[in-house]
């Protein structure tokens, strides 16, 4: 742990502008990830700034028919919100999914997109890792690499995003709202996550002095057919070693629109619309889920020890389909994969 | 006082030749009692080391090692210095004196070899070592400082990879603690190869960690020069011995308390290093300081060490053993030759008239191993009866029907008949409750939707072992008594059955009786741990009472007309407060009476358990565990649904606590079969899941129906009371039912722990 200052702004420009003002200022909202991260040196932030003041705590209703969530809103609150429960059911399952109750009775919404990755590298000041000291190397490559990604690596980082509810927010074609110095803009949820390429130390597109201020989701829910399963090395409180958010529409037997997206595979949540077009139009049924789960992985690369992941996320997807398509979404109170 | 184990007789007033001390004699003894200190636990009034508070407290933090081994080429605090409210930073190189000699470093648990020395030298033995202490006046501020201490390394290349190490093994010498394998019998290997059937395979046990909730810590008190110890420990004066030779010090100028323990499993039987670094600090500084690790320094105090275990087994056709041998490779650090005894549990469970055991260590660059929950059995027996099931399915045989066909009421190894052994009501009790007699013996045959259903079971063995224990007892007139001893409760439940014992010892109710401990003034005792303290402290608080009790008889007697004139110790009893002839219970006087009649206050009596272990008879635990698993065929994800773990483990003094004891060690063997294993990046010599998120043990979730049965064990020769002990009994044999489970639904053999997915796609 360091010394470090502190400010709690209470309206958004005057947090940018504490932002923009102090050189390795780090904003805080829940604190869930960026506290370990300091007591593990990994982040060390001149000063904090407390965002918890800021007006971004309501879940509202758009005029275009969506929901509007702002960036401070509990995963707790958001997972058991009647709106999310009745419209968008696929981004409370995704949550629940996730770390423990008092966890997401603390982390935000915002913080839930800003999680750093849990490779065990990273989070070692001991060990090269190039997203946490650029050109230091990384170790993950030929090292213990269980839990890291078989999609969209780099030679320079393999590590995972380990998000769930970004898995389901990406499914559902989700936007960021950002504010920053230059103004508001509006981040599409897939180009919020980068991939590692040469810059690993950067996970997203957000600019330094950028604060998320909420997601919108489009009216599309998928409440009738969908399902997020999470394959994990025990049945609670661990990382996904694969997870599939998936949604579809139905016209009796014929898949009209299918949304697929994958968590703990890549250093983004992972969707490919080239998989999910593979489904649209045709009849559901195991061959055709296969195929969708072929292409996904059609560039799939495993490691040493995670090269297992490519044929547990085939297996995962086609599971994940069968429950979407037949409306028996994953309970996360149950633990058994349905 | 030596209590001979031969003597047919019990406390309160038994006599050789009495009938078996029965039930009704005791109002506490074998009751459900719930814990006395549970409250204390729940409203946060129990202490734990790192608690204690005093003026002027300094706060230490550990620099640790980067690298596994090698040597300290510089070290850089002027950073750390210059932070206000940093007091000092301690190296090798400032460190005040410490004692030379290796013998100042044992303890009365150490394996042979040369003790672990913190800040002794430049010398780095394993990664996370530490090599400076900061002290602040602040917690926070000391490890501050301590990331910005500068360690300039030399380092030298390392090895911990026991696999890759493990062609460098020898073999074990003599060492008094690692009780070596028992003497061969037969020719092992030419039964094995005339066998008509035959099974060997290698099992692999990766290293796991113990992972107490409660982190280890030390508060050192500093008083002009003496100093008392809050410290985590198994052992107060074990200890106490460690700090006095270690720093030259006066032993009554040091004290080591430790009231309550959260969890030690065995890692708290060695006095660890954070106690040497927190006194050393206070002996510095003179003022009194805290050290607590945190969760990653916590993999640097022991573990159960990884193992790779051959066993070969020869049979018969009709199932009967020819040949068992047992060959255990396990990994030690460069200086302590720490080994278990893995092996011998194969030749001593199943009769076998050829029997082989080899023990091999392998040096890493790693700390020291230690004793974790079953030492040496649950990883030996782990292999034995997953060997078992294999062999069994060989012959196409009920795992269950092998294991009675081998049965055997002689301890093979020493040809010794047992104390008591109610393995056979085990498996019936256990079969029985578990519905074993329905399993179809085909695997992947039995089917719930997606669902493969497994059915597996195993044998459990652990040794009934006691200990010399010291206890104090004092009755005093105003009907309470209070009962010391240095011994701990690390949250097996000690004080409660020690409550228990001395209240139906000395007939008073459970509220009259208070239990102090965890105290190195108090009576001596060895450290607490290998299951031995129940059966020790019942022996030494049953010979205290029965001292009061012939004390408060040669009052009565000095009574005029006393109803208890002429009457022999063991014709009297102390119930309901009163001394009282056993025959008839109209001849009884207040216990009041007595003493305020004799002018006596109090009524004190120490007694050691002094016991004699002769040879003749083997002293040990078993159970037949059950285990049912659900597998996903698809996905390879393994939840266990049910486990029925038949326990005989002679007298049950408190059923509660010790069905939690034995609960825990199924949960524990959960973990060891599906989820717990330290990750070790060998490049850089060091664990990467030093922390309880990503060193994997069950959560609720992974834990669903837990049996535990005792069944009925009577023991008239092992202690007077007929207790064994039940702290490490529970996880042996637990993870190898998971696996035969694990077999029987999926047709697959896993034999390297933990059976993670991956391995079943």
């Amino acid at each position: 742990m360091i010394n470090f200052g502190y400010a709690r702004p209470t309206d958004v420009a005057e947090a940018i502008r504490l932002l923009a003002g102090s050189p390795g200022a780090k904003l805080i909202a829940g604190g869930t990830n960026l506290v370990d991260l300091m007591k593990y040196n990994v982040e060390r932030p001149s000063r904090l700034i407390d965002i918890t003041g800021l007006p971004m705590d309501k879940v509202e209703e758009t005029a275009a028919g969506g929901l509007r969530i702002g960036a401070l809103v509990p995963n707790s609150d958001l997972a058991y919100h009647p709106l999310i429960v009745e419209r968008y059911p696929i981004v409370a399952s995704a949550i629940l999914a996730g770390a423990s109750a008092q966890l997401r009775n603390m982390a935000s919404t915002g913080g839930n997109l800003l999680q750093r990755t849990r490779c065990a590298y990273f989070y070692d000041t001991a060990t090269p890792c190039n997203k946490r000291a650029p050109g230091s190397g990384c170790s993950a490559i030929e090292g213990l690499n269980r839990m890291n990604a078989i999609l969209g690596t780099s030679n320079s980082c393999i590590a995972v995003h380990p998000s769930d509810m970004c898995v389901a927010l990406i499914a559902l074609d989700a936007t960021v709202h950002v504010a920053g110095p230059q103004g508001a803009r509006a981040i599409p949820f897939s180009e919020f996550h980068r991939l590692p390429g040469d810059t690993p130390e950067r996970d997203t597109n957000l600019d330094p002095n950028e604060i998320i201020t909420a997601i919108e989701l489009p009216p599309k829910g998928f409440p009738g057919n969908y399902t997020y399963i999470k394959i994990r090395d025990r049945m609670s409180y661990a990382f996904a070693l694969v997870s599939v958010a998936a949604a579809i529409e139905l016209d009796g037997d014929i898949i009209v629109e299918a949304r697929l997206a994958l968590g703990g595979v890549a250093h983004k949540p992972w969707r490919d619309t080239a998989a999910e077009a593979e489904l649209s139009g045709q009849k559901q049924g195991h061959e055709v889920f296969r195929r969708a789960a072929e292409v996904l992985l059609r560039h799939a690369n495993g490691f040493q020890h995670n090269a297992f992941k490519i044929e547990l996320a085939r297996r995962c997807i086609v599971r994940a389909l069968r429950q979407a398509a037949a409306g028996t979404p994953q309970l996360q109170s149950d633990k058994t994969i349905q | 006082m030596a209590t001979d184990p031969n003597r047919r007789s019990a406390f309160q007033g038994g006599a050789a030749g009495d009938e078996h001390m029965s039930a009704s004699m005791f109002n506490y003894i074998g009751t459900p009692a719930s814990r006395v200190d549970g409250r204390a636990k729940v409203i946060g009034a129990a202490k734990y080391a790192g608690e204690f508070k005093f003026p002027h407290l300094a706060y230490a933090s550990i620099v640790e090692s980067e690298i596994a081994r090698g040597r300290v080429a510089g070290i850089d605090a002027s950073k750390a210095l210059a932070i206000d409210g940093v007091i000092d930073v301690l190296t090798h190189e400032n460190r005040p004196k410490m004692a030379d000699s290796d013998q100042a470093y044992m303890d009365e648990v150490a394996p042979g070899g040369s003790p672990f020395r913190p800040l002794y030298d430049d010398k780095i033995k394993f990664s996370r070592q530490p090599l400076a202490l900061v002290v602040a006046e602040d917690e926070d501020i000391a490890r501050f400082a301590a990331s910005l201490v500068r360690i300039e390394y030399a380092p030298e290349p390392s090895a911990t990879d026991l696999k890759e190490r493990f062609g460098a093994a020898f073999s074990l010498a003599d060492d008094a603690f690692a009780l070596t394998p028992a003497k061969p019998r037969g020719d092992a290997q030419s039964a094995f190869d005339a066998a008509p059937v035959r099974h060997a395979a290698d099992y692999y046990i990766p290293i796991e960690h113990h992972n107490p909730i409660e982190l280890y810590a030390s508060t050192v008190s500093w008083d002009d020069g003496k100093i008392t110890v809050f410290d985590k420990t198994q052992g107060v004066q074990n200890v106490q011995r460690q700090v006095v030779g270690v720093f030259e010090m006066n032993p009554e100028d040091v004290r080591v308390i430790s009231p309550f323990v959260g969890g030690a499993f065995g890692s708290g039987l060695r006095p660890q290093y954070q106690v040497l670094l927190a006194v050393m600090a206070a002996k510095h500084l003179r003022r009194s300081v805290r050290l607590v690790l945190t969760r990653a320094e916590m993999y640097t105090l022991n573990y159960r060490p990884g193992t790779i275990e051959r066993v070969s087994l020869g049979a018969k056709g009709d199932g009967t053993l020819v040949s068992t041998m047992h060959e255990a490779i396990a990994m030690t650090s460069q200086d302590e030759d720490f080994a278990r005894k893995d092996t011998i549990w194969s030749g001593a469970l199943y009769r076998s008239p050829n029997a082989k055991y080899t023990h091999k260590l392998t040096r890493l660059d790693l700390p020291t191993p230690g004793d974790m929950r079953a030492p040496g059995a649950a990883s030996g027996v782990y292999a034995l009866e997953c060997a078992m099931d294999e062999l069994a399915v060989s012959l196409k045989m009920d795992p269950l029907e092998l294991r009675l066909i081998n049965y055997s009421d002689r301890d093979q190894n020493a040809d010794i008949p047992y104390t008591s052994k109610a393995l056979r009501a085990c498996y019936r009790q256990g079969a029985e409750a578990f519905g074993w007699s329905r399993r179809n013996p085909e695997p992947r045959s039995m089917r719930d939707g997606k669902q493969l259903v497994g059915w597996g079971m195993a044998t459990g063995v652990w040794e009934a072992l006691q200990a010399k224990f010291a206890v104090k007892v004092t009755l005093a007139a105003n009907g309470t008594a209070e009962v010391s001893s240095g011994t701990s409760d690390i949250g097996t439940g000690t004080y409660t059955i020690m409550t228990q014992l001395a209240a139906d010892m000395l007939g008073l109710p459970l509220e009259a009786v208070s239990v102090t401990l965890g105290d190195s003034t108090l009576p001596q005792t060895m450290v607490e741990g290998g299951s031995w303290t129940a059966a020790s402290v019942s022996i030494a608080i049953g010979e205290a009472c029965d001292a009061i009790r012939s004390e408060l008889l040669a009052l009565a007697q000095k009574m005029p007309g006393s109803p208890v004139a002429g009457m022999p110790p063991e014709q009297v009893v102390l119930r309901g407060g009163n001394i009282v002839s056993k025959q008839d219970a109209s001849r009884a006087v207040p216990i009041a009476e007595v003493m305020r009649h004799g002018h006596v206050d109090r009524i004190a009596q120490e007694k050691s358990s002094d016991f004699i272990h002769d040879e003749k008879y083997a002293r040990n635990t078993h159970t037949a565990v059950f285990a049912e698993v659900r597998v996903d065929e698809e996905l390879g994800i393994v939840r266990v649904t049910r486990v029925v773990n038949a326990v005989a483990a002679g007298r049950i003094i408190n059923a509660k606590t010790a069905r939690s004891q034995v609960m825990g060690g199924v949960i524990w063997g959960i973990g060891m079969a599906l989820h717990e294993a330290t990750h070790i990046d060998h490049r850089y010599g060091r664990i990467m899941n030093a922390n309880i998120a990503e060193y994997l043990v069950p959560v609720n979730a992974d834990v669903q129906s837990v049996e535990v049965i005792f069944v009925d064990e009577p023991d008239e020769i092992i202690n007077p009371l007929g207790i064994k002990g039940v702290g490490e009994i529970g996880i042996v044999g637990v993870a190898a039912a998971i696996a035969n489970a694990v077999y029987h639904a999926t047709g697959k053999r896993v034999r390297d722990l933990p059976i993670t997915l991956d391995k079943l796609l």
